[in-house]
């Protein structure tokens, strides 16, 4: 997750979408979505396919109109501003870089523009190809240089007119998984050591957990829950967050004890109940959704000991703990994901690391089992 | 599928012969002393004598000059306005009076050149008795005709590869500051002049080798080398002009195995710099 | 201000080619029709002008629908008209039925000769039509190539009439148009998944049935726009049939020119190649359809 968190704001928001809706005839691609960014950070729009995301970025850039809805980028209203004309620059998904040029003049291409002496537009293109550690192939055309270093390239293009904000689509899409690790980290660095604020679209969580200082999850055209990676993990606002990012085993039940600091709900689903120490707001009766994430499952040969902490008449066990057959083992290496299948037959996905380098007291499959979780684990939620 | 192979090769074999046997047999003729042309004088054949006999006969030369002077001007005019309308079509989107120039430019496509040669001389005539111009016609009211038919294909060679290009690469230089008109110049016509070369060469030879709609067209003094040709070979065949169709094959022979040539050996460069970049894999 | 002269530029780009077409592509059709309608007349021009004027005002209009009655009523115009589209739809048919097998071939062959194999197709189109089409005079007459070799070879006794003949026409069409049904066919077959006659293969179907169920309906598009491509300047054609072609029965091309040069009856002519563009605008129209949905299907 990139440092710059806490949303550090000067003040106005540099980036503000204010009620944007665009659509291409009957069909509604962004759905009224009011947004800001703060200067300086990675903002993320997480989506699939369809959701949005680019169509949002897009105007963004300026190649779409809204068809309803204003953006302000640092308190200017970008309407009826062409891309040409807007201090937003753009890292394309197929980078764009122009074949029949230079890595030189594709960088160089952009300050063209602006009334620099030769030696001045030189030493910029210079110094942004060092900072993308591309200085040693200014002469070479993009059709010669490997999918990481055309990465670079139309990074360092973007880059080098100090744009107030650059937009990044789909930046890690076309590179292979080791080459996407290392430079998740080098994006991170290039954007702390030139603070431009930075809007990256992506169907990839893991690129928008690893990049962003604050993320929008999209669906269907509209923002469903705006966060940091941990808020957006942790505390997802809607079944579709929750099950959108990682995994996540929903359990529907109802709500039988609703209090300040504390509330029940009977499961029928895998046949118990589930405790969760913090209060919601809803009416009792309520049908909800309890979201508890596989790794703060624990699987045990034997029932847990009643809970530590919890005081409350009529807690004890047979709470937060289902018992249930191993159906299904995937061994990951570093961890294993265990199916567990109720006696009400809903399946359990619990992961527990492999502490343990001896296999022989491993839980195996077919044997009974107890899954278990701590009472601040489950996330209820209501829609 | 292996007998279905079979015919359709044999189709190709038999049709590559017959496009090519009447080809031959011009060139082959060219050089037969005989004036029937097609009856081998093996006494005093092969020989050159309709080649020098082509040298120095000022009626085809001149004609083949006005030819060339007319199909390079029109070649040149229709690649202006064929690139021009085919932007249009394929970046404008939808537009008021789109589909008007669409039909414009595609029916002269199919359009027989009667009727084009026809419509353009009244145009003219008309044009003569309003405003005094053009004087019976010439090299100018040709030029301009020709250049009218071929812009119509130089639009769908044009337009066809635009539709293709990459519009993301149009996309990143706007967003670099550049206003249309720069992105056109620096950015897309570098990239399709492949395209607009072969739409030269094509308006070209159309112009090179086109005769109904000069012959309606022309005015007294303005014969083009097809008009020429056209009036001997209507009398039957004449061996002087099996010479200057040899002289032609070669000529385009030669260019087009030339522009071949020359496009594997960037190919195989192109290839060979995308595996070295591939390699280096940094 | 910028997005003034985005208009602006864009009105002048789209403004010179549609200006320029208009003033040489439509409004000489719009003359044809107009003259369609005149009397001829021993002047130059010769035909009588369309109104009447009187103190710069049209006081009587002289619609001449004569010329138009005349195509119906004489018999050599309904037997040119008809005479035309026919050896034009027979042209298109040998031609279909020759260059589908060899674009056909082509689609199949490997990618190295298929370069090849195209430029062999395309190298006589760059040619002259005229002295291609002047080839075959040398090889159908009755002391052409294709007579000599056969009676040297003992198969005839006597010079077959090949030339001016509705065969010569044939095969002059034929032989122009070649390249035009070729490559639209070749562009539509090139694009087809070999997979899919792999899988009619598994499940049962012998080659006949595989070609004639999976292949030949997706190349549908391609054979329409070929079609066209060939049967629509087939109709008008003026050149083959002058060299090659009968002298008692004239297709509509010939017509016209010596209706106008010969006859100098501009009037009439005019309503000739009216009457012809009215047989084709069918056609016509169909073949832009096409054109515009294979523009589109290339995005």
């Amino acid at each position: 997750m990139s440092k710059q968190t806490n949303g550090q704001s000067k003040g106005a928001p540099y980036v503000r979408i204010e009620n944007v809706t665009r659509k291409f005839g009957d069909f509604v691609a962004v759905n009224d979505v009011s947004l800001e960014v703060q200067r300086g950070e990675i903002f993320c729009l997480l989506g699939g396919s369809g959701s949005g995301k680019t169509t949002l970025l897009r105007m963004l850039a300026g190649f779409e109109t809204p068809t309803s809805g204003r953006i302000y980028i640092d308190g200017q209203d970008m309407s009826g501003i062409a891309p040409y004309d807007r201090p937003v620059n753009m890292m394309f998904q197929s980078y764009a870089l122009f074949p029949h040029m230079t890595v030189e003049k594709n960088v160089a291409f952009g300050l063209e523009q602006e009334r620099l002496t030769r030696d001045e537009v030189r030493r910029r293109v210079g110094e942004i190809l060092d900072i993308v550690k591309m200085g040693q192939f200014l002469a070479r055309k993009p059709h010669q240089l490997s999918g990481g270093q055309r990465q670079r390239v139309a990074l360092a293009r973007a880059l080098v007119k100090r744009p107030k904000l650059l937009l990044l689509d789909e930046p890690l899409a076309a590179l292979d998984r080791k080459l996407r690790e290392h430079t998740q980290f080098e994006l991170i660095n290039i954007q702390e050591q030139l603070g431009v604020t930075f809007i990256v679209v992506t169907h990839d969580q893991e690129e928008a957990m690893t990049l962003s200082s604050r993320m929008g999850v999209m669906n269907q055209g509209q923002i469903v829950q705006v966060g940091t990676p941990t808020d957006i993990y942790e505390f997802p606002a809607t079944r579709f967050v929750a099950d959108f990012i990682g995994s996540v085993n929903m359990f529907e039940g109802k709500l039988v004890e609703d209090e300040p600091d504390y509330v029940r709900i009977r499961c029928e689903d895998f046949g118990g109940t589930v405790y969760v120490n913090h209060g919601i707001s809803s009416a009792p009766g309520a049908t909800v959704w309890v979201a508890v994430r596989p790794e703060k499952i624990n699987i045990a040969r034997h029932p847990p000991a009643p809970p530590a902490g919890v005081h409350q008449p009529g807690a004890g066990q047979g709470e937060n703990v289902v018992r249930g057959t191993v159906k299904e083992i995937a061994y990951m290496g570093d961890m294993s994901i265990y199916l567990v299948q109720t006696e009400s037959g809903k399946t359990v996905r619990v992961t527990m690391p492999n502490v343990a380098r001896h296999t022989e007291d491993r839980i195996t499959w077919d044997e009974t089992v107890y899954v278990s979780w701590h009472a601040e684990s489950p996330v209820v939620l209501t829609r | 599928m292996k007998s279905h192979g079979l015919f359709s090769r044999v189709a190709l074999v038999f049709g590559l012969v017959f496009l090519y046997v009447p080809i031959l047999s011009m060139v082959v003729f060219s050089f037969n002393n005989s004036r029937l042309v097609t009856v081998w004088d093996s006494a005093h054949s092969p020989t050159l004598r309709w080649y020098q006999a082509l040298i120095s006969n000022e009626q085809i030369l001149g004609a083949a000059w006005l030819s060339i002077k007319i199909a390079m001007i029109a070649a040149s005019g229709a690649v202006v306005l064929g690139t021009l309308s085919g932007v249009a079509l394929a970046r404008f989107g939808a537009f008021r009076g789109r589909a008007l120039l669409a039909g414009m430019t595609t029916a002269p496509l199919v359009m027989p050149e009667v009727i084009t040669g026809l419509s353009l001389l009244l145009l003219f005539v008309a044009l003569e008795q309003t405003i005094g111009w053009p004087k019976g016609g010439g090299a100018v009211t040709i030029t301009l005709a020709h250049i009218t038919f071929c812009m119509a294909y130089v639009t769908v060679v044009v337009q066809s590869r635009l539709v293709g290009f990459d519009e993301s690469l149009e996309e990143a230089a706007m967003d670099l500051g550049a206003r249309p008109v720069k992105v056109f110049f620096r950015i897309t016509l570098p990239l399709i002049v492949p395209a607009l070369v072969s739409g030269w060469l094509l308006a070209f030879t159309l112009s090179w080798d086109d005769l109904v709609i000069s012959q309606f067209v022309a005015g007294p003094g303005s014969s083009t080398l097809p008009m020429v040709i056209f009036s001997k070979v209507r009398l039957g065949v004449s061996p002087d002009v099996n010479a200057l169709a040899t002289i032609m094959v070669m000529v385009v022979a030669a260019g087009i195995t030339a522009s071949s040539v020359w496009m594997r050996f960037q190919a195989r460069r192109r290839e060979r710099d995308m595996q070295l970049a591939a390699a280096a894999n940094l | 201000m910028p997005r003034f002269s985005a208009q602006f530029g864009r009105r002048v780009v789209l403004g010179i080619p549609t200006t320029w077409l208009i003033v040489l592509f439509l409004i000489p059709f719009i003359i044809v029709f107009k003259i369609s309608f005149s009397e001829v007349r021993l002047a130059m021009p010769p035909y009588a002008p369309l109104f009447e004027w009187a103190d710069g005002k049209p006081v009587a209009v002289r619609l001449n629908l004569s010329n138009y009655s005349f195509l119906f009523t004489d018999a050599l115009y309904v037997s040119s008209y008809l005479y035309s589209l026919k050896v034009a739809a027979v042209s298109t048919l040998f031609c279909l039925l020759l260059g589908y097998p060899m674009a056909y071939a082509i689609a199949r062959s490997q990618p190295t000769t298929r370069n090849l194999l195209l430029m062999l197709i395309v190298l006589p189109f760059w040619t002259s039509f005229l002295l291609r089409v002047y080839a075959w005079i040398g090889l159908l007459k009755s002391n052409g190539v294709i007579n000599n070799v056969l009676m040297a070879m003992g198969i005839i006794h006597e010079p077959l009439t090949m030339l001016q003949t509705d065969f010569a026409v044939y095969i002059g069409i034929v032989y122009s148009y070649l390249p035009f049904m070729i490559l639209p066919l070749y562009s539509n077959l090139e694009k087809h998944d070999a997979t899919l006659l792999e899988a009619a293969a598994d499940l049962g179907a012998r080659p006949v049935t595989a070609f004639l169920r999976v292949t030949l309906p997706q190349s549908v598009p391609g054979i329409i726009a070929g079609s066209l491509l060939v049967f629509i300047p087939a109709v008008g054609e003026y050149v083959i049939p002058s060299l090659l072609g009968r002298t008692d029965q004239l297709m509509i091309g010939r017509v016209l020119s010596d209706e106008f040069f010969a006859n100098r009856d501009w009037p009439v002519a005019s309503a000739v190649a009216i009457f012809m563009l009215g047989l084709l605008v069918i056609p016509i129209m169909l073949f832009q359809h096409f054109e515009k949905r294979t523009l589109e299907a290339h995005k």
